[in-house]
């Protein structure tokens, strides 16, 4: 499966359509603390606050936002999963 | 070199917990945010539903927070969880149905269980936690007396420091040890902004979203009053995430104890409602333009007739004689009804929940 910009190739997928925001942040969330680093998941969501909410849980969470469509009602965010490194206490 | 100190900072998106957080980052503390999802935040999905007015632009104000903080925001859906905090509240309700004081003890609890007793939202453990209490701001849950049953029922203890208040509060942990100054933190007390405000100016903020309060619909009295509706329509006190969202969505009327309308106010709605139509009937204008309408209950052919008046009287054609009208049930059966308006004159007004 290729993300809607057509150059990645997605290896994991969240259908949020249907949900409301923050739940779709919520549902993206949850998701990626399953993946790795590296890994690529696409979303699909329909509320149009997911666009400016998905990106803005991104970048406070260092997580590669490669591409943000919106066509029609449908919203897609592709996300290259970075899971930043914390200093051990 | 001493090491960095973690504490998480309940974040509501308001102004009080937004400046808590930051008085506890320049003191070199490393925050991470948490906002607990309850189902009834007005936050987000209001935002989503209704059309856009106006040039305010659709965020979630608990993330914008986190950006211009810098810090990580961990969003937690609580929604089950939430339920026995509402529906069995030890210390009740304040003007509304808001156990604030419960709720306040909850989100306190899980801050603690997810940071500090587990690093399930991390990959480490957290310090203490952070809130924007300030002492008498809040009738219920932010007095002098409350605040100590917060720290103690919540089980965080000395663990819970308020950066805003705290100078009028006894020293906690992350005080006692030297982890933050003291005579950094601040002494605010009462419902006057200005400290905040003034606070907020010094440290450079020029913008913030509503002061604290205002972020859950438990504490508006007709959204209360249509959960207590629901509540005794069906004969329990009992609800699901859609009961509540519904609640939010359109006009509200009840013509009898066993069905209820739901009235989309504008196309937003509308479009919302429609979302529901595969598990109610619902009943549209094909004639004029007007609003979706769902029904909630178990509507008689009779009733759905003086649903399709009221829906009527709500469409374009309401001075017209008749408007047709697309009545469709969960199956996707359904048929075209003409009604008559009704006149404003006869709509009852205690059909208004």
């Amino acid at each position: 499966m290729k993300s809607p910009d057509g150059d990645q190739a997605i290896q994991h997928m969240l259908d949020v359509k249907g949900l409301l925001c923050p739940l779709p942040v919520i549902r993206t969330q949850d998701r990626i603390r399953t993946l790795q680093t590296g890994d690529l998941l696409l979303v699909l969501a329909t509320d149009p606050g997911t666009m400016h909410d998905i990106p803005s849980w991104c970048r406070i969470h260092g997580h590669d936002l490669v591409a943000s469509v919106r066509d029609g009602r449908l919203c897609s965010f592709t996300i290259r999963v970075q899971k930043t490194a914390i200093a051990p206490k | 070199m001493a090491e960095q100190r973690r504490a998480v900072a309940l974040i509501s998106g308001g102004l009080d917990s937004m400046l808590a957080a930051r008085v506890v980052l320049d003191q070199g503390i490393h925050v991470e945010g948490v906002n607990f999802f309850t189902g009834f935040c007005v936050e987000g999905h209001t935002h989503a539903i209704r059309e856009p007015r106006g040039t305010r632009p659709k965020r979630n104000n608990a993330l914008w927070v986190a950006e211009q903080l810098g810090i990580k925001l961990h969003i937690i859906d609580v929604i089950e969880e939430y339920k026995d905090v509402l529906l069995n509240p030890r210390h009740g309700y304040g003007a509304n149905l808001n156990p604030c004081l419960d709720c306040k003890i909850f989100m306190v609890r899980k801050a603690r269980e997810l940071f500090i007793e587990s690093s399930f939202m991390s990959d480490h453990g957290f310090d203490f936690i952070v809130t924007g209490e300030v002492v008498g701001q809040r009738p219920m849950s932010q007095r002098k007396q409350t605040m100590p049953m917060i720290a103690r029922d919540s089980g965080a203890t000395d663990r819970l420091l308020r950066p805003l208040s705290a100078r009028n509060l006894p020293e906690t942990m992350p005080e006692r040890e030297g982890w933050v100054n003291r005579g950094h933190l601040f002494g605010f007390s009462g419902r006057d902004r200005k400290p905040q405000i003034a606070l907020a100016r010094k440290l450079g903020f020029d913008d913030w979203a509503q002061p604290a309060g205002g972020c859950c619909f438990l504490t508006d009295q007709n959204y209360s009053k249509k959960l207590v509706d629901l509540w005794l329509a069906r004969g329990e006190r009992s609800y699901e995430l859609d009961d509540i969202m519904l609640l939010k969505v359109g006009r509200h009327l009840r013509p009898a104890p066993h069905y209820k309308l739901i009235i989309g106010r504008e196309e937003g709605e509308n479009e919302y409602l429609r979302g529901y139509q595969y598990c109610m009937t619902s009943i549209e204008p094909i004639s004029h333009m007007g609003p979706m309408c769902l029904i909630d209950g178990k509507p008689t052919p009779a009733d759905l007739a003086v649903a399709a008046r009221v829906v009527a009287r709500y469409s374009q054609g309401r001075t017209d004689e008749l408007v047709r009208l697309e009545v469709r049930r969960p199956d996707g059966s359904g048929e075209v009804v003409t009604a008559v308006p009704l006149p404003v004159e006869d709509l009852p007004s205690d059909w208004h929940v």
